[in-house]
């Protein structure tokens, strides 16, 4: 198994009685409740933790793109994946992902990821996502071309990082006459390509086809979820006809270790649930635009999410299988058990969430890295060697 | 007697069309909700007029082609309509999103066109007076917003769609988005050509509109050179729904007066 610490970079000043006046930490709530010396203080603090991840010897460390929200202040994933490029050594950087349809020009994302390759020396794992539904309001790209641009902006990009240029591009949404990469990506034929979703048939079926193989990576979701979709994937490869490896799968789940599960719990408690239950908090409308999903899923979604705005405690979290929590050993046990069922071979841990501050997050990272990666990492590739001595 | 809905096929897109009375053509541009039934002021219009309302493209039992993508299209489709049906000295009338394609279609051509009608339009926008954010509104206060009598908005309320209606709400609310979304609700372009609309135009309100404010009645007859207002008091975004009875007065006159 391989490991990756993944950041959000909320606000963690955020004032949590905002829920008196406000429905959401999202696009509509003010950004005076922002303030620029916090602002500069936690983006020094969140680099400092994703370069000391690298010391500890993760496999890659990652961020992701949100607009308008204090539940993550990476609006541009590129400024955080260039600031890591030359002050870590070792690991791989993970942008996961760059919502590629809210470009108006998809080429200069295609640019700032081949620039990112070349200076880290092919050190970049790429994301491609849609962005969340908050994202079309934020941005004011229309949700129903969500699909039609991500698949355009995607091709576009493939095709400028593979085909030698200048050559032409013309779509619905985008139109170039010279389409001709200076610098092409570090990483051949281009840098490996990961699709963050929270699950969706169709996104499976697309990441899973032969002719591209994307590594699926299933966010913050309960355990079942989380094992239903990653079936799905393998059963889909089955389909396509090749056998789906792990290395195609990937779980991102929150994750807190402390010395019991009771000093575990005790301390998590406040910032799990601030980040589930404050900055999380999104109305239906926001979340799922008209178009964001085909009409059809968009009716399986809206009957399952009809509690969804309820409050959760950490209770329900942990036992809803989406956050892990508790000494080394209970999360060993949580995660071999979870890797056992589900069969994935990247473990993407949110080791900072919500509030939590840095002393406990550097906490939670050194006894993640020291306590429970040495145990875990043999856990995918034992059978994935197991597998290939078989065959 | 209520019309009831058949199909069409204009230049390969099927839609909904219900038309019912006698008279002069009357052909009616539906808003954002469609049409799913023939209503109380489509039966009193068709007292006096030829009443023709087709399903825009997109919406209820109509297909969604290819080609729509803005209200724009929606105009063309709708100038093909007309060419088809062979109609003339049309009343044109619209209600918000169907007022904005009235619009639309008149700043193209006006030559099928006797009057034109629209009501609390959308299509335009005044920087300083902002249109409701419907996209971001929930059922219950879509409702609560879209009518003046909050009674009316209790008894809306109170309807519990079928699946089949939940549906074709979902379809439409999706069409929406497709037209309107961005830019939201307005046509950068439709205010430099709305000078070209040469019939007697009438601009309807409810003065207590809260998704598109009463300010923006006076910037369209601004814009609009044979153009007049009228504003209906107690009355919120859909006053054919809310006031049907001031609705029809007010809008069958304009269309019957005697012109030199």
């Amino acid at each position: 198994m391989k490991f990756y610490f993944f950041h959000l970079m909320p606000y963690a000043h955020l004032d949590l009685s905002y829920t008196e006046k406000y429905e959401t930490s999202w696009v509509k709530l003010p950004n005076t409740y922002y303030d620029r010396e916090k602002g500069h203080a936690l983006y020094n603090r969140y680099l400092d933790e994703l370069e000391y991840a690298d010391t500890l010897g993760f496999d890659g460390i990652g961020c992701n793109e949100h607009h308008q929200t204090a539940y993550g202040m990476m609006p541009s994933p590129i400024v955080i994946a260039s600031a890591l490029s030359r002050r870590t050594k070792n690991a791989k950087i993970l942008i996961l992902g760059s919502a590629i349809p809210l470009r108006e020009n998809p080429l200069w994302l295609a640019e700032e990821h081949a620039m990112i390759d070349t200076i880290t020396g092919g050190r970049l794992i790429t994301g491609f996502v849609r962005g969340i539904g908050a994202e079309y309001h934020a941005t004011g790209v229309n949700p129903i071309y969500s699909h039609d641009r991500f698949h355009e902006a995607h091709d576009l990009i493939i095709r400028a990082w593979t085909e030698p240029g200048p050559f032409r591009f013309a779509g619905k949404h985008y139109h170039f006459d010279y389409v001709n990469l200076w610098p092409r990506p570090y990483q051949q034929p281009h840098p490996p390509i990961w699709i963050p979703s929270q699950g969706s048939q169709e996104t499976i079926e697309w990441a899973s086809h032969p002719d591209r193989k994307y590594t699926y990576l299933q966010t913050f979701s309960p355990a079942s979820a989380v094992a239903r979709f990653l079936k799905m994937y393998r059963d889909q490869a089955e389909k396509y006809g090749y056998e789906a490896s792990g290395d195609q799968l990937g779980w991102a789940i929150p994750v807190y270790v402390a010395e019991t599960d009771e000093i575990a719990k005790r301390e998590a408690r406040p910032h799990i649930e601030a980040f589930r239950n404050k900055f999380a908090k999104m109305p239906f409308e926001m979340l799922l635009p008209p178009g964001y999903l085909s009409m059809g899923s968009m009716k399986r979604v809206a009957a399952a999410k009809a509690g969804m705005s309820m409050d959760m405690t950490l209770e329900l979290l942990d036992e809803q299988g989406m956050f892990i929590v508790g000494s080394a050993a209970t999360v060993r046990e949580r995660l071999a058990e979870a890797q056992k069922q589900i069969g994935f071979n990247h473990l993407l841990p949110l080791l900072q969430f919500g509030t939590l501050p840095h002393e406990l997050t550097i906490k939670n990272a050194k006894m993640f890295a020291e306590q429970v990666m040495p145990h875990l990492r043999p856990l995918g590739e034992a059978k994935t060697k197991a597998k290939a001595a078989a065959e | 007697m209520p019309a009831t809905k058949t199909k069409i096929d204009v230049r390969g897109t099927k839609i909904g069309l219900m038309r019912a009375g006698k008279g002069a053509p009357m052909l009616y541009l539906h808003g954002a909700a469609g049409v799913a039934q023939w209503l109380p002021f489509m039966e009193k219009l068709s007292e006096r007029f030829d009443l023709i309302v087709p399903e825009h493209p997109g919406f209820g039992v109509s297909d969604t082609p290819a080609w729509l993508d803005t209200v724009g299209d929606l105009a063309f489709f709708y100038l093909d309509f007309i060419k088809q049906l062979g109609l003339n000295d049309i009343h044109l009338v619209g209600s918000s999103l169907g007022g904005w394609t009235a619009l639309e279609l008149a700043i193209r051509d006006t030559h099928a066109l006797k009057t034109l009608t629209v009501n609390c339009p959308v299509g335009l926008r005044i920087p300083d007076v902002p249109v409701g954010d419907i996209f971001m509104w929930n059922p219950e206060q879509r409702a609560r917003n879209l009518v003046h009598d909050q009674r009316l908005a209790d008894q809306m309320l109170a309807v519990v769609p079928s699946e089949a209606e939940a549906d074709v709400l979902m379809k439409n609310h999706y069409a929406l988005a497709r037209l309107a979304w961005q830019p939201r609700f307005f046509d950068p372009d439709l205010e430099k050509w709305l000078h070209r609309i040469d019939v007697p135009t009438h601009i309807v309100w409810g003065r207590d509109d809260k998704l598109v404010p009463v300010a923006y009645a006076q910037a369209f007859a601004k814009l609009i050179p044979n153009s007049r207002v009228t504003i209906i008091p107690d009355c919120g975004h859909l006053p054919h729904i809310e006031k049907t009875d001031d609705y029809v007065r007010v809008a069958a006159a304009f269309c019957q007066e005697r012109r030199p």
